[in-house]
């Protein structure tokens, strides 16, 4: 994935104020869900909206601090890199968010998505 | 500009500039506009730089020389004068050769004559021109805004409005809980005046503050007699005659409460001043742009302070603007290279007595850590948040002591890797001293209340120690009450043990923690939950020393249980705390559909029921049906879309949630009974319906299943559920403590009765022992062997009136959860975001 050149494509996609604190909500893309998060500090974060383990939707969990956890089978997952808390082992893609204002933005184009067409492009699974 | 020239009555430019710049010519010419903190720092700074170089002439709106804004607070509460505040005195100014122009706003500039046109109509020329006009309160633009007696709170005259007011008494509403907004309460409460902060967010200062230092301060503000609505929105602010004028009366609340009001302060924010330089065409954002030079758009016009827009940034702090003064006192005074970059800012309320600290960014994103650091007995709450070993911001509440360390570690970007385990406890932990949690206990005046609870002192702890030769915590327990109930203090005495013992001391052996956020059990929460009267999960975090800032998934659901419990009707359900079934009021699958499984009261349905179902099915396209052990049909593969709607379907038809997701009553399994069966000795259909009937919509440590069966032939399982009910000729045998899952066990026999209501009431105050009593997550059956069958007998059987106030509690608690989440969603419209998409793109 090469994106040095170009210049970063954000899509709005809503307010923070949409997202509970704590909590999460879903964006649809062509390339399969994402799923947004707001901490109790309000940082923004964006995952696939699948578990590393069964494809869970990590939109569904219990999210504290940065983690969220898998309402599937109680993985624990790192918002920020989206990879499992040890003893699991996997990661989940993650998407680039920029939060200006309220409004929050993916670039989408940038996403490191496992299930997507770059699992081998990017290296990153 | 030209019209205004000559329209004023003022002096003209010759006198003027006569009058002001007597001899000398040859030096350039500064004006600054505005005479406040910023501009003055800037003048003080060139002046320490290049003296001489340039004629000075400021004006200042305010009739005042130049005092510390930020001093006003305490000018308020009557702990500073205004002349202990002022920082240049009008013989500064002289003894510096500056022309101080008070009381005279600068209206206009003339960029084409470099000039500057005053109030008075007196015009300065420049040859640089320095805008410092700092920012105004933000009046939010509600019906009343512009009444009088509301008031900002910027300057001195408001100050002085504000003590004018408090002197007749009455009572002041402060709109905003920041930092300005909770000075202002805490000056009006100090000078008499009855005060409500009303504030939109849910915690006070939060964009400095995270919500357990947010939920301290608010406490701690509560005490001082100040009331603070928080996630309270002003819809008007309403007048009245009084005193022949208009002046206001009250706020009035979107969600229409109305607080009577004799000032209203209004405190929610600043804007940038910045309408001087934007008139004169400067180049303006949110406020006059400037570079890294603190150059407009013109060069020959800077701006520094909060007027300011600095790479898409307004700051509303002195350091950063001081920052930026040096950096233009650097360049006037002929230098380079100098650069304003932008800052780092730290924050301290400046209520005496209450210790705030907050410095850099909490959303510091990917990678961040906390470290959490809570100390009940000294009301001390600490969190620092880490990236790549280097600090990124902090909180401190009840001891700021370290606050200036933690403020230069961020700044410097130090690596603090190798302090990283011991740094909460403060600089030079380890060292003797500092930061030891033992040295502050023994640092804590034999007053000090330990145990809360009990209100027991350390004087009385140590004392029984050193007298009576204590060496353990459940021997201080015994003799002095302490950490006895709750046990939310034990790790104080604990310390308390270890500082006066020394050596002699040996831990007590560790029990079981609820989860990784605590030492302390469910018991010690939940016994600390009733005792201490704590309402909310961060008054729990704070009094249980909860090492993590906002829990885990683990403890958070069992707390919003435990606090639901104790106070119905009270305390507020953390959504966010629950599972998501619980959330969904709905069973999440494998594939992240949904299945909806509608109550049948009993086990009972009709033609009508069956037929909704069956049109749900068709129309959602619903693709798996099945009848489930529990006596009704579970609908599975419902998309999470879906939801509302098919409940709202479902609902037309009379049928409501089943709670099948739900830590709370699931079924009451039935078999058919005298009604129809030959051996039926009651109706154990109807009973079942009117046990259903009573415990559906229960919120309990795990789920609940209840039977009754007919005879003892027991066709409905009753001797598995965690309350089974078995038909006798005479009346009714009550089993309790039966599981049919993981571990079979099979019930207790409780007790025999001969009516249904003794079933009813029974049931009752069985189901709430168990809901006060069990731990989270821990059914009926391992409770029951846990507790002993003689401890529920003692309490339901033996203690009939126990077992009445139990059922009556039960009853209260039921009045307020028995609304179906169903149908408060499909037609309330509640939760809706759960159901919805947040966005759909490409
Ligand atoms: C649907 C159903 C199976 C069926 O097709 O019949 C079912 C399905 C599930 N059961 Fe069950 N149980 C169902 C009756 C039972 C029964 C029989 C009964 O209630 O008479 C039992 C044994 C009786 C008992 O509970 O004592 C039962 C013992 C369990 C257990 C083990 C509980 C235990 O204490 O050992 C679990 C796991 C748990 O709750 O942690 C469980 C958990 C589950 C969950 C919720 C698993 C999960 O977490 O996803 C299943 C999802 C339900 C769904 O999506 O709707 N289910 N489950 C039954 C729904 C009954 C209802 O109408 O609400
Ligand atoms: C009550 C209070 C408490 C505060 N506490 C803190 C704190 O604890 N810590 C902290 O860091 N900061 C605090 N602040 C903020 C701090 O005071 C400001 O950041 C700082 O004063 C801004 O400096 P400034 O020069 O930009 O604006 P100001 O100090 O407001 O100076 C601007 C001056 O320009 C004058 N002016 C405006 N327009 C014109 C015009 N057209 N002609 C002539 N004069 C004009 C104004 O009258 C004013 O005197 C506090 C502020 C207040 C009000
Ligand atoms: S027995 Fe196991 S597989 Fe079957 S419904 Fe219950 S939990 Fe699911
Ligand atoms: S799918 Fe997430 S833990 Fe199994």
């Amino acid at each position: 994935m090469d994106t040095a050149a170009s210049e970063t494509v954000w899509t709005q996609v809503g307010s923070i104020d949409d997202i509970p604190v704590l909590g999460s909500r879903v964006v649809r893309t062509p390339g399969g869900d994402i799923a947004l998060f707001r901490t109790a500090a309000d940082e923004v974060f964006a995952l696939e909206d699948a578990c590393p383990h069964k494809q869970g939707p990590l939109s569904q969990g219990i999210v504290h601090g940065r983690r969220v956890t898998c309402p599937l089978h109680s993985w624990v997952i790192e918002l920020a890199t989206g990879e499992a808390v040890a003893p699991d082992e996997g990661r989940t893609g993650h998407v680039p968010v920029r939060v200006e204002g309220r409004s929050v933005s993916l670039a989408l184009a940038e996403a490191k998505l496992s299930r997507g067409g770059c699992r081998k492009a990017c290296g990153h699974v | 500009m030209d019209m205004h020239l000559s329209s004023n009555n003022g002096p003209a430019v010759e006198s003027n500039e006569a009058e002001l710049h007597s001899a000398v010519p040859v030096r350039e010419r500064l004006v600054v506009v505005g005479n406040g903190m910023a501009g003055m720092k800037t003048v003080e700074e060139l002046l320490a730089k290049a003296p001489g170089r340039f004629d000075i002439t400021v004006f200042g709106a305010e009739p005042h020389p130049n005092y510390n804004r930020i001093m006003l607070s305490p000018v308020l509460a009557g702990e500073k004068t205004f002349d202990q505040i002022v920082l240049n005195s009008r013989e500064w100014y002289d003894a510096n050769g500056i022309a101080l122009l008070t009381g005279e706003a600068v209206e206009s500039i003339d960029r084409a004559g470099k000039m500057v046109v005053s109030q008075s109509g007196r015009v300065v020329p420049y040859d640089r021109l320095l805008i410092a006009t700092g920012s105004m309160p933000f009046i939010i633009p509600v019906p009343g805004s512009t009444l009088p007696g509301v008031i900002g709170f910027r300057d001195l005259a408001d100050v002085d409005a504000m003590l004018a007011a408090a002197a007749k008494g009455g009572r002041a509403v402060v709109i905003g809980g920041g930092l300005l907004g909770l000075e202002a309460a805490n000056g009006l409460r100090v000078k008499g005046m009855e005060v409500t902060v009303v504030h939109l967010m849910p915690t006070l200062m939060e964009r400095q503050l995270d919500p357990s230092a947010g939920m301290l301060l608010q406490r701690e503000l509560e005490r001082r007699g100040i009331e603070v609505l928080t996630g309270a929105d002003t819809a008007e602010i309403v007048g009245n005659n009084r005193e022949g004028g208009e002046w206001v009366s009250a706020v009035r609340l979107r969600d229409g409460r109305e607080l009577p009001a004799d000032i209203v302060v209004m405190a929610v924010g600043i804007r940038p001043n910045m309408a001087l330089g934007k008139a004169a065409g400067v180049e303006c954002g949110r406020g006059i742009r400037v570079d890294d030079r603190m150059r407009t758009s013109d060069p020959s016009i800077y701006a520094v302070g909060e007027c300011v827009e600095h790479r898409g940034v307004t700051w509303g702090l002195v350091a950063p603007l001081f920052e930026m003064a040096k950096v233009l006192a650097h360049d006037l005074a002929g230098g380079e290279g100098a650069a304003y970059t932008g800052s780092v800012t730290s924050t301290k309320l400046k209520v005496t007595g209450v210790d705030v600290f907050s410095a850099g960014d909490f959303s510091g994103g990917a990678g961040t850590e906390d470290i959490v650091f809570r100390d009940a007995a000294r009301g001390v709450y600490k969190r620092l948040v880490l990236k790549d070993g280097k600090l990124l911001g902090a909180v401190l509440y009840g001891d700021t002591k370290d606050g200036a360390w933690y403020f230069s570690l961020l700044k410097d970007g130090a690596d603090v890797s190798a302090e990283r385990d011991t740094m909460i406890f403060g600089q030079g932990f380890g060292s003797a001293d500092a930061g030891d949690p033992n040295a502050a206990i023994a640092a804590l005046p034999d007053s000090a209340e330990i145990c809360g609870c009990n209100g027991v002192c350390k004087g009385t702890i140590v004392k029984a120690i050193t007298e009576k030769g204590l060496t353990s915590l459940d021997e201080v327990k015994a003799h002095t009450k302490a950490s006895a109930s709750c046990g939310g203090c034990s790790g104080t005495v604990e310390r308390l043990l270890a500082v006066t013992l020394g050596d002699g001391f040996t831990a007590a052996p560790k029990v079981k923690p609820m989860c990784k956020c605590t030492r302390h059990t469910h018991d010690q929460v939940r016994a600390a939950i009733v005792d201490r009267g704590l309402k909310t999960m961060a008054e729990v975090f704070q009094a249980m020393e909860w090492t993590t800032p906002d829990g885990c998934a683990s403890c958070r659901p069992a707390l919003n249980y435990y606090l639901l419990c104790a106070w119905p009707g009270e305390y507020r359900d953390d959504y966010q705390s629950r599972y998501i079934n619980e959330r969904a009021h709905a069973n999440i699958q494998k594939d992240g559909t949904y299945s909806v499984v509608p109550r049948m009261w009993g086990g009972l349905t009709n033609a009508a029921e069956l037929r909704a179902i069956a049109d749900v099915v068709d129309k959602f396209a619903i693709p798996t049906v099945k009848v489930t052990g529990g006596q009704r049909i579970d609908l599975f593969g419902v998309k999470k879309e879906d939801l509302p709607a098919v409940w709202a379907d479902l609902n037309a038809a009379g049928m409501v949630s089943g709670h099948a997701y739900a830590k709370g009553l699931r079924t009451v399994k039935t078999c058919v009974g005298s009604e129809w069966c030959r051996f039926g000795t009651q109706d154990s259909t109807g009973l079942g319906v009117k046990l259903e009937r009573m415990t559906w919509g229960t919120w309990t440590p795990h789920k609940v299943k209840l039977a009754v069966s007919g005879c003892p032939r027991n066709c409905a399982e009753a001797t598995i559920k965690d309350l089974g009910v078995v038909c006798i000729d005479s009346g009714y045998e009550l089993h309790v403590g039966g599981n049919g899952g993981l571990h079979v066990r099979a019930c207790d026999l409780l007790v025999r009765v001969g009516t249904e209501e003794e079933v009813l009431e029974y049931t009752g105050a069985f189901m709430q022992l168990y809901r006060e009593e069990a731990r989270y997550l821990e059914r009926t059956a391992p409770w029951v062997e846990r507790v002993g069958l003689d401890h529920i007998k003692a309490a339901l059987v033996e203690d009939p009136e126990r077992r009445r106030d139990l059922n009556a509690r039960f009853l209260f608690s039921q009045t307020f959860s028995q609304d179906d989440p169903w149908a408060e969603r499909a037609a309330k419209g509640v939760d809706r975001h759960e159901f919805n998409l947040l966005a759909e793109v490409g």
